[in-house]
């Protein structure tokens, strides 16, 4: 699952353009995603400029 | 006050937003335009460069919107090498957008275009396969706006385009992960544009350094999106900052994606037009994307006022406006892509190369075709290619 920091985004959206599912929803300053549409793909994590998404899977 | 229905819904108030909201306000159409922040021109993601005749050719220039006048640039290669070039043919600045995108919605609103921020567009109304307006939050309310034709400038982050079905979102490759600080108290020359290139600095793209007047220069770093989660841009640029400007004081840190696609090739459906950022309308090697952003919103506006007039909404009757933007840059920017994608493969050690080559060349002799027609070694055609594309001539 992507986690989203909490503080630390700037809003800028880059995550929104690569998300191949549109699953990000991003305001003036409120940034959230929705789970349930979400891939796992992670390429919101490995565009962000800031490390402001991170991916963190349980270890099964 | 916010009307129920307009000619022309334009979401976003960066410049192609402003353009397309002149244009057809110009064009003599009703004309609306909603910025999801509270301020039209801020926060800037930008490295703020522009070329002289990129933007005079949409407006005439103010003075107050620059905050330095450019001649010159120099590229630095991964060894240290720096070589420094005259522009021969145009003349660049380094904007205040805060400023700039002001004056350029104020322009839109004196044809008659009515401005509204703090305008957040969530989905379109569709109906029988034409886009019919936009869905959206103001003021704690939510809303709905018909329109005739929706522009949709809402920048990279584009999803107006989406939810019409048009796919806009970028390949990895495609894109960069932008960084960028305004420092104070650096010492550089106010008239001149730096480019860092090479893997130590920058992956996969450049560092920037552009002044801004008394001290001030935003300097940024984009990496490309196939090294972004490897190399991040913030760390990479602030070890360069804390190498080169260790006195610095930091006033603004902003992010970015900037996309480095060629252009949509369907920026239409039924109603609805993509322009700027959203339709992917940037060169694809500089990430300069603010004269062609204006650029679609000039053409966006004036198809728009046309065709409403004729009632021809179809996007059979809307691909005039795909046939304008292929013409006026579509050809040059998928030339320019290619460019991109050649560079791509340069190694730090060909970069080294081509710049220690050219530095032994007397600086009035750099002209850009001299340069390249005599120093070259590997491939001297497309590294002439690469330094017009970065001049902006």
């Amino acid at each position: 699952m992507i986690v989203i920091t909490p503080n630390k985004c700037d809003f800028c959206g880059a995550c929104v353009a690569v998300c191949p599912v549109d699953c990000i929803d991003l305001k003036e300053a409120d940034i959230s995603i929705r789970h349930d549409v979400c891939i796992d793909c992670d390429l919101c994590a490995n565009i962000c400029p800031i490390e402001v998404l991170e991916p963190i899977y349980d270890e099964k | 006050m916010m009307k129920s229905s307009y000619d022309v819904v334009v979401v976003g108030g960066g410049p192609s937003g402003s353009m397309s909201a002149k244009l057809a306000a110009e064009g003599g159409v009703s004309v609306c335009l909603l910025e999801k922040d509270r301020d039209i021109g801020y926060p800037v993601r930008c490295g703020e460069a522009i070329g002289d005749s990129g933007l005079r050719k949409f407006v005439e220039p103010k003075e107050s919107w620059f905050a330095a006048h450019l001649n010159s640039f120099s590229m630095t290669a991964p060894n240290g090498t720096s070589i420094t070039a005259d522009f021969t043919s145009d003349k660049g600045y380094i904007l205040n957008r805060r400023v700039f995108d002001y004056d350029l919605a104020r322009l839109a609103s004196e044809k008659g275009a009515e401005i509204f921020t703090r305008a957040y567009v969530y989905g379109l109304i569709i109906e029988d396969g034409f886009v019919r307006g936009v869905k959206l939050e103001y003021l704690g309310e939510k809303k709905e706006i018909r329109a005739k034709i929706v522009i949709g400038a809402d920048g990279v982050e584009s999803r107006v385009g989406r939810w019409a079905g048009i796919r806009t979102q970028l390949k990895m490759k495609d894109m960069e992960s932008g960084f960028q600080y305004t420092l104070a108290n650096v010492n550089i020359p106010q008239n001149r544009m730096d480019f860092f290139v090479g893997k130590t600095y920058a992956p996969g793209g450049y560092v920037w350094i552009f002044p801004k007047g008394d001290g001030i220069a935003n300097v940024g770093i984009g990496v490309s999106g196939t090294y972004s989660k490897e190399k991040s841009p913030r760390k990479l640029l602030d070890k360069f900052v804390k190498e080169k400007f260790p006195e610095a004081s930091l006033l603004t840190t902003v992010c970015g994606g900037i996309p480095c696609d060629k252009p949509l090739k369907k920026p239409v459906k039924s109603g609805l037009i993509l322009v700027g950022d959203a339709g992917h309308q940037v060169n694809p090697v500089t990430g300069g994307g603010i004269s062609s952003g204006m650029t679609g919103g000039w053409i966006a506006g004036q198809v728009s006022a046309d065709l409403i007039r004729k009632n021809k909404l179809d996007e059979k009757s809307l691909t005039v406006y795909t046939e304008w933007i292929h013409k006026e840059f579509g050809k040059n920017y998928s030339r320019v892509y290619n460019i991109k994608n050649a560079i791509s493969q340069f190694t730090d050690e060909d970069l080294n190369n081509i710049a220690d080559k050219v530095k032994k060349l007397p600086r009035e002799k750099r002209t850009l075709t001299r340069i390249f027609s005599t120093a070259l070694i590997k491939k001297p055609l497309l590294v002439i290619d690469v330094i017009k594309v970065f001049a902006g001539i």
